[in-house]
């Protein structure tokens, strides 16, 4: 039994495979009883399916797990909690209109009548002992997205977890809040807990994990201690070769100013300001890249410009001189409708791909007109010429599909994009806004995804990419404007500036600091 | 005009119950997650079988040349009925839960369905008891008003509130019994997280299924004891043609108008109940007694209209009504 | 408590979403399930004590026997099928419109409005233009009410929709008893249609048949080759698409449900002044909910619509047959219908779906 004692948990060659795709093959792990493993890989490496294969959602098609040195069968999410194993997700698992303590016991055996007092107290007691801030009877609907996630930690400590999985906990919070959670993840290690944490962020393998075990395509590579390793064997692991990921960034001459943006304000849904004064130009012949942790205004930034998402404050010009004559419009506050008739073609690849850019149940040529189909005449459709691009599309960006009349939901997520960006370029846009193109693509497709970006600025295009990666951004962008909390801190040449800063500036708003003290 | 208005009160409670249970199976049913707008059918299952129940149960007892028990004839319509009312939901909830067909396409052909059933079953043993389905005196009396002992005495409280049959008594408590089941204990909690948002549900290893089918089911018995009450009580244990006549959707309604609350659901079945006959006793001038009828839909119009003005998140439908739960969606 | 077979531990069943499923199989599955359901049907009608058979037979003579039944039939089809149509313009865009009943009654009033009270201004044809005309604007307007409120504040469609069916109801009830009373009538009740206003008969039934035909066709290319259809169905997948695509979603609430609202006012109209020739409680009789199914089963389709709409009037009328011939209630045609759809309904999963069963391998077709 002394293997109990020494691994919280062992998988055995565990497979698991979604429909043609192996999501994982043969994957080994150990986790050992009190310490800290970083599971690290790329997108669509199987990290996630791996762990749901531990938390009950998912059932392996081979393999054995052991828990504590017993070997287990996991059919449930019950079973999981039974065997001491919580799970956090990352998109988090709570019911809006109960409280903190309610969802905290929710699922839980336990006599008939609810006791909020006792269970009030209980999880109050427990937030303290690893050192969190909650207010148990608070309804979940007012929480901030970090409280949000103390629920999600305290509620698998309450169930008793001894052993506990944090799926990309850091990508919704803010540097300071990570290094809370980080300093309670220490806590609750000193504690007896053996933990792994999801990412693909190196500096916070470096900062948090005892060891680091490596996933790619599905495959195991091997673990390391982090003590005897650094960032860059461990992107070699990862990636698979040394890398030699230079992302090309040609030379094109700066055209005019083809966006500017001023004092750009808009709400969020509950009346907090999501931008703030944010002020930009956008250039011809450019990558604007845009930084900042997600959630600080990025998204309600694209929308707004592309006339999705209401302003309160600002205004956003564009202009544009060709052989045709010079264009100078006034465009915020216009519906995508609206601008598209001033003669403006600005196109938008939203961080939503199936739920905005593209409808998924349609066919291609369906998805391919939807933005043009107002541009004949008559009350009709046509569906010729959109299966004409839609044919083009897949033979110049080696769609993979079974054919133009296959509805889009059913390609891969790399395919997806390609459709959605393929048809944004298609319609010769003089401003392209890209938002977290790469997400969830393997490195080929984003490879690709890059190359079209590169094509689109040497044509003259203004191209504003936001992006979640600081590697990528600081090698793609001509320049890159950085965000935090729906202000801008700063626009920088990559060049000249290295990640770090980059990322202090992501946490504060050096610049802009004393300017909106003023104003407000 | 006391008088009058203690009239209005005793007839609003008693055209209340059958909207009051309708509602609360409703309620139940909607709690998790299961937007069923087969309450009228169920509500048709439920008043032929309770009917049924109590007639085939007199002939047995007469045919054996007893007499028949008015509280066991009463017992036995409540438990044909809630099983009636049960099997309509369990159709439902096979078909919705399990197979996960539309919700409302499936509840519209639960409501057609019951309501064929009650229609057909009514003709079809009046049929063959030659003309018409009724119950003898001694069921009749066992669902009129109890005078409850010492309480029923008291000077105005009395007649007001302690003289009605024994569904009233019985919608009542189920009515509070719900509300503690919702707030007070773990599986009420468990339920309305189903309700709201099934994925959490099932994440914190609550199974979803068991829970849908379990309320859906002990729901539809709820709305097919109403539909009991209209048989038994309202048309006095005759079978009248079409006799649930849109008191299910009326039901559907109040389950809007009482915003998802079993307690709150008592008041409003009251002011519905007095809408429904307020017209036999208040006279407003140059008001046609057929406007009346519209009261309660114009009402529940507004209600809605208004909570979906303030976005209320807690007065509000459950969010995953109408929506089936696939756990490998993706 | 282990073996190393993991198999063995799955559940007994998995589901699991499927990929295309060839037409033709699709089509088989929903055939065996319809056969199915009138096994069902049969079953119950062997309880009853008769043959199955002889019944389902005399259903079919009951409705086509003879041309008069099957005018009858076909009068009975009509209102199904165009209703169905106007409900499909709310159902692909996902807009539960379950109003139908209601607007069927406010088109049939309005259509009285004229019918009744100014057939003796207007010639025939003037008259049943204006009649249309006044239902459609109604049914249209009674319509656009709910959609007006889901696309300002996202108010619930379905149960506003509903509601209104009972307003409407107490509304034609109100005029019944009271202004549109007929004079000389001892009970409520609305006085006839003249019989020179009546809509013309076309081989044996007044020509809103004709109309249907012409709606099948009219909307399976709307939906499918304009503008507007292809807007009702992005809006439809997904709101945020179609604002994304330029798309007003609103107005295409708006618009899309005053075209539903104005399709089942139509009925109204059509009911008064080509079948029933008077207003009653039971104008719409159901078959604003019906309709709701036949759309369904026909996957929103204008000419399933037809032959579902068709079937289930042929079930409707030959109800009539076996209650004279076998003593079986008219209401079993309900029964029936009900039973039909439980199954038709139920089908559907097993073309979406399919089951894994235990240990076996999933493949992909």
């Amino acid at each position: 039994m002394g293997e109990a004692a020494q691994y919280a948990i062992k998988m055995h060659h565990v497979t698991k495979t979604f429909g043609k795709v192996v999501a994982n093959k043969n994957v080994d792990l150990e986790l050992k009883t009190g310490e800290i493993l970083a599971l690290l890989g790329e997108n669509g490496s199987g990290k996630t399916t791996l762990m749901n294969m531990l938390s009950g959602i998912y059932f392996p098609d081979y393999g054995e797990i052991y828990v504590k040195g017993k070997e287990v069968t996991i059919r449930s999410p019950k079973d999981s909690f039974t065997l001491g194993i919580g799970m956090i997700h990352q998109h988090f698992k709570l019911v809006d209109v109960l409280t903190a303590a309610e969802n905290i016991v929710l699922g839980l055996e336990g006599k008939t009548v609810l006791k909020r007092r006792e269970i009030n107290r209980k999880v109050a007691e427990l937030a303290q002992k690893y050192g969190f801030d909650l207010d148990p009877t608070k309804k979940v609907y007012n929480m901030s997205v970090s409280e949000k996630q103390t629920v999600e930690i305290l509620k698998v400590l309450y169930k008793g977890a001894d052993i506990l999985i944090l799926d990309e906990p850091t990508a919704v919070l803010t540097p300071q809040e990570t290094e809370k959670l980080f300093a309670v993840l220490k806590n609750m290690k000193k504690h007896g807990k053996s933990i792994i944490i999801i990412t693909h962020k190196l500096n916070e393998v470096m900062a948090i994990s005892d060891r680091v075990a490596i996933l790619r395509k599905g495959e195991y590579i091997g673990v390391v201690e982090t003590s005897e390793t650094d960032p860059d064997q461990l992107t070699e692991m990862m990636v698979g070769r040394p890398i030699s990921l230079e992302i090309e960034r040609p030379e094109v001459k700066r055209g005019g100013k083809r966006l500017r943006v001023i004092d750009l304000t808009c709400l969020s849904g509950d009346g907090v300001k999501a931008l703030d004064n944010v002020s930009f130009d956008a250039y011809a012949g450019e990558i604007l890249g845009i930084a900042g942790i997600a959630g600080s205004g990025q998204k309600e930034l694209c929308e707004t410009i592309a006339g999705l998402y209401p302003s309160v404050g600002g205004s956003v010009l564009y202009s544009e001189s060709s052989e045709k004559g010079a264009v100078k419009e006034r465009i915020l506050g216009l519906s995508p409708d609206e601008i598209a008739k001033k003669g403006i073609s600005m196109a938008f690849v939203p961080e939503d791909r199936l739920g905005m850019g593209l409808v998924a149940g349609m066919d291609m040529t369906d998805n391919v007109m939807l933005r043009s189909y107002k541009s004949n005449k008559g009350i009709f459709v046509d569906r010729k010429s959109p299966r004409d691009l839609a044919e083009k599309l897949i033979k110049e960006l080696e769609i993979v599909t079974p054919g133009v009349e296959t509805p889009v939901g059913r390609l891969s997520g790399g395919n997806v994009q390609k459709v959605l960006l393929g048809r944004e370029i298609a319609c010769q846009p003089s401003v392209l806004i890209v938002a977290y193109p790469v997400r969830g693509l393997d490195i080929n497709a984003s490879y690709r995804i890059y190359d079209l970006l590169n094509e689109q600025k040497k044509k003259g295009v203004a191209v504003v990419f936001i992006g979640e990666d600081l590697d990528v951004l600081m090698q793609l962008s001509d320049r890159i404007m950085v965000m935090c909390g729906g202000k801008v801190s700063g626009i920088v040449d990559p060049r000249k500036v290295t990640k770090e800063e980059i990322g202090l500036m992501m946490i504060r708003t050096e610049q802009d600091g004393e300017k909106e003290e003023v104003t407000e | 005009m006391l008088n009058t208005l203690n009239g209005l009160f005793i007839a609003a409670v008693l055209a209340g119950t059958p909207l009051l249970l309708g509602a609360l199976g409703e309620i139940l049913t909607e709690k998790s997650g299961n937007l069923n707008l087969g309450v009228e059918g169920m509500m048709f299952m439920g008043a032929i079988t309770g009917l049924a129940g109590s007639y085939y149960y007199e002939q047995a007892v007469i045919g054996s040349g007893g007499n028949p028990n008015g509280a066991v004839s009463s017992v036995i319509a409540l438990l044909t009925s809630f099983a009636a009312g049960s099997l309509g939901a369990l159709i439902y909830s096979f078909l919705t839960i399990t197979l996960r067909a539309n919700q409302n396409v499936t509840g519209l052909t639960l409501t057609i369905f019951g309501t064929g059933f009650g229609n057909f079953f009514g003709e079809y043993i009046g049929q063959k008891a030659g003309g018409y389905v009724a119950v003898s005196e001694v069921t009749k009396k066992a669902f009129s008003g109890i005078d409850i002992p010492v309480l029923s005495d008291i000077p105005v409280l009395g007649p007001l509130l302690f003289r009605y049959n024994w569904v009233v008594y019985f919608a009542i408590a189920a009515a509070l019994f719900m509300t503690w089941f919702f707030n007070r204990t773990r599986v009420g909690l468990n339920l309305r997280a189903v309700g709201e948002d099934p994925a959490t549900a099932d994440a914190a290893g609550i199974n979803t299924t068991v829970y849908k089918y379990m309320a859906t089911v002990i729901g539809g018995g709820i709305c097919g004891i109403g539909g009991m009450y209209m048989s038994m009580v309202t048309t006095s244990g005759v079978w009248v043609h079409n006799c649930v006549s849109g008191y299910g959707w009326l039901a559907v309604a109040l389950v809007i108008f009482a915003t998802w609350s079993p307690a709150r659901g008592m008041l409003v079945a009251l002011v519905f109940g007095g809408l429904t006959i307020m017209r036999m006793y208040i006279n407003i001038p140059g008001l046609p007694a057929q406007i009346y009828d519209m009261f309660p839909y114009i009402a529940t119009i507004l209600v809605l209209v208004i909570t979906s003005m303030r976005r209320s998140k807690e007065h509000a439908q459950p969010k995953s009504c109408g929506l089936n739960y696939f756990r490998e969606e993706r | 408590m282990s073996s190393n077979v993991t198999h063995a531990k799955e559940p007994l069943f998995r589901m699991v979403k499927r990929d295309a499923i060839p037409q033709k199989k699709a089509w088989m599955i929903r055939a065996a399930a319809f056969l199915l359901s009138l096994a069902t049907g049969a079953v119950v009608i062997m309880m009853l004590g008769h043959n199955p058979f002889s019944v389902y037979i005399s259903m079919i003579k009951g409705a086509w026997g003879t041309k008069t039944v099957s005018y009858e039939t076909i009068k009975i089809a009509i209102p199904l099928l165009i209703t169905a149509i106007g409900i499909s313009f709310a159902f692909k865009m996902k807009f539960w419109n379950i109003g139908a009943e209601g607007q069927i009654l406010v088109g049939a009033v309005a259509a009285g409005a004229f019918g009744l009270f100014t057939a003796h201004i207007f010639p025939k044809i003037p008259l049943v233009i204006l009649m249309m005309l006044a239902a459609i604007v109604a049914g249209g307007l009674y319509g656009l009410l709910p959609a007006v409120c889901k696309a300002k504040w996202g108010t619930n469609e379905t149960l506003f929709t509903l509601m209104l069916n009972y307003i409407a109801l107490a509304f034609i009830k109100y005029l019944m008893n009271g202004p549109w009373k007929a004079p000389g009538s001892s009970y409520p009740k609305i006085a006839m249609l003249v019989p020179g206003a009546r809509l013309t008969k076309v081989f044996g039934v007044h020509w809103g048949w004709i109309l249907a035909l012409i709606l099948v066709v009219v909307s399976y290319i709307y939906f499918n080759k304009t503008k507007q259809g292809y807007e009702i169905a992005v809006v439809g997948e997904s709101n945020n698409t179609a604002r994304y695509a330029g798309i007003n979603v609103g107005r295409v609430f708006r618009r899309t449900m005053f075209l539903s609202g104005a399709l089942c006012g139509l009925v109204g109209m059509l009911q008064f002044a080509g079948s029933d020739f008077t207003i009653t409680e039971g104008t719409a009789g159901g078959v604003g909910f019906t309709a709701i199914t036949v759309a369904w089963l026909a996957k929103m389709n204008p000419a399933g619509m037809l032959v579902v709409s068709v079937f289930i009037a042929m079930l409707e009328r030959g109800a009539n047959a076996i209650q004279t011939q076998f003593k079986i209630p008219a209401s079993a045609a309900d029964l029936l219908i009900g039973i039909i759809l439980f199954f038709m309904l139920g089908c559907e999963f097993f073309i979406t779906y399919k089951l894994i069963g235990r240990g076996k391998e999933e493949h992909h077709a």
